[in-house]
């Protein structure tokens, strides 16, 4: 009763603390100082089409760089997580099934095992159909995130999701785990070494300047934001697909 | 015209939301959670934000699902081999216990450790 009574009070008080945030909303017809600047100055300083481009990976690039440090974090944890209990498990396993007598790997059982995690013919063809396509996708999301909507973050998950559909079709799909962590390793310290670059040959970290503007709307335009991003997507891409690749259980 | 459409997918959000907490099978609980995102997507999209549309699509909708799915799978999974091991180790238990029961019927009257043994087993 003292339970519910006060939630009810928590849920009154937080709903009286939101209700002018929500009651002040209004559509907005003009942008903000910050926003008009970011907006005017955009094409001008830094030749991209896509603000929000601009603003992520150049006005506020620390951000971005913290974000992919918490995503790397967050990746090399479940990673860890899950191959700390996956080895535990095959330690434990064998001895109870192999006094049970239940050994799945000979007999018919086997088929039908190998059946169920392979998926059904269909997936399989599909996939390996649909894979070269959602993986190119994903490249050109992030190569052009400077151009058009999207960039480093959704085409590193495209990518992800690409092998993904790989690892449903078929569970026992091996990954190549030295090349995922190198890919990986390499274009995060790539990404920060660009940052560098900007800091050295101009204004300051980050600052994707260094190279020529280009041409406007042109793919090698906007200095080096085209780079920044690609290498944002592989790094991506590479730690999203470890996460799905450690978080499998093929039964 | 935007403006009902944006009330309707609320709506059908707050629906999916309640429903991702009330369901009683998990697996449905998380598409209903999946088809959140997905609508808050088309959201974003039609208010003018097709990065955070494409985010959250792509993060939100396709990959956390995934993941959730997953980890179902493995909770699950792990769960029934412990199950399956309990049934094991009671079936051993049993085993041992009728051995010394017939340990017991064997040995009667050969004194105190046959007994002490038999009210072990028994209990």
């Amino acid at each position: 009763m003292i339970k519910r009574l006060l939630i009810i009070l928590t849920l009154t008080a937080i709903a009286f603390g939101l209700y002018p945030l929500a009651w002040g909303v209004k559509d907005a017809r003009q942008l903000s100082p910050l926003a008009a600047g970011y907006v005017e100055n955009s094409v001008e300083e830094l030749g991209t089409s896509n603000v929000v481009t601009a603003i992520v990976v150049s006005y506020r690039g620390l951000d971005t760089l913290g974000e992919v440090t918490v995503l790397f974090a967050a990746a090399a944890g479940v990673t860890l997580l899950m191959t700390a209990g996956k080895s535990e498990r095959r330690k434990k396993r064998p001895v109870s099934r192999g006094k049970d007598g239940k050994d799945t790997k000979d007999g018919s059982e086997g088929g039908a095992d190998r059946a169920r995690r392979q998926g059904s013919e269909l997936l399989a063809a599909g996939a390996a159909f649909l894979f070269p396509i959602i993986w190119l996708f994903g490249i050109y999301i992030f190569i052009h995130g400077h151009l058009t909507p999207g960039g480093g973050f959704q085409g590193g998950v495209v990518i992800a999701s690409a092998v993904l559909l790989l690892i449903l079709s078929d569970c026992r799909q091996e990954l190549g785990h030295t090349v995922l962590q190198l890919t990986e390793a390499l274009s995060g310290a790539a990404y920060v070494g660009v940052g560098l670059l900007g800091l050295w040959m101009a204004a300051g970290f980050l600052d994707p300047r260094f190279l020529a503007a280009g041409e406007f709307g042109q793919l090698f335009s906007a200095g080096a934001i085209p780079i920044i991003y690609s290498l944002i997507g592989i790094k991506v891409g590479a730690e999203l697909t470890g996460i799905v690749d450690s978080l499998r259980r093929c039964s | 015209m935007s403006m009902l459409i944006l009330i309707l997918f609320g709506i059908l959000i707050l629906g999916g939301g309640i429903a991702a907490l009330y369901i009683e099978d998990t697996v449905s609980a998380i598409v209903a959670a999946g088809v959140v995102s997905l609508l808050a997507s088309l959201v974003y999209l039609i208010v003018g934000a097709p990065d955070v549309a494409m985010t959250e699509a792509a993060i939100g909708s396709a990959l956390t699902t995934v993941v959730f799915l997953f980890a179902w799978s493995r909770i699950r999974s792990n769960a029934e081999a412990e199950a399956e091991d309990e049934v094991f180790a009671e079936e051993m238990h049993t085993a041992r216990n009728e051995e010394r029961a017939g340990a017991e019927g064997k040995g009667k009257g050969k004194g105190r450790r046959g007994k002490r043994e038999g009210r072990l087993g028994n209990d």
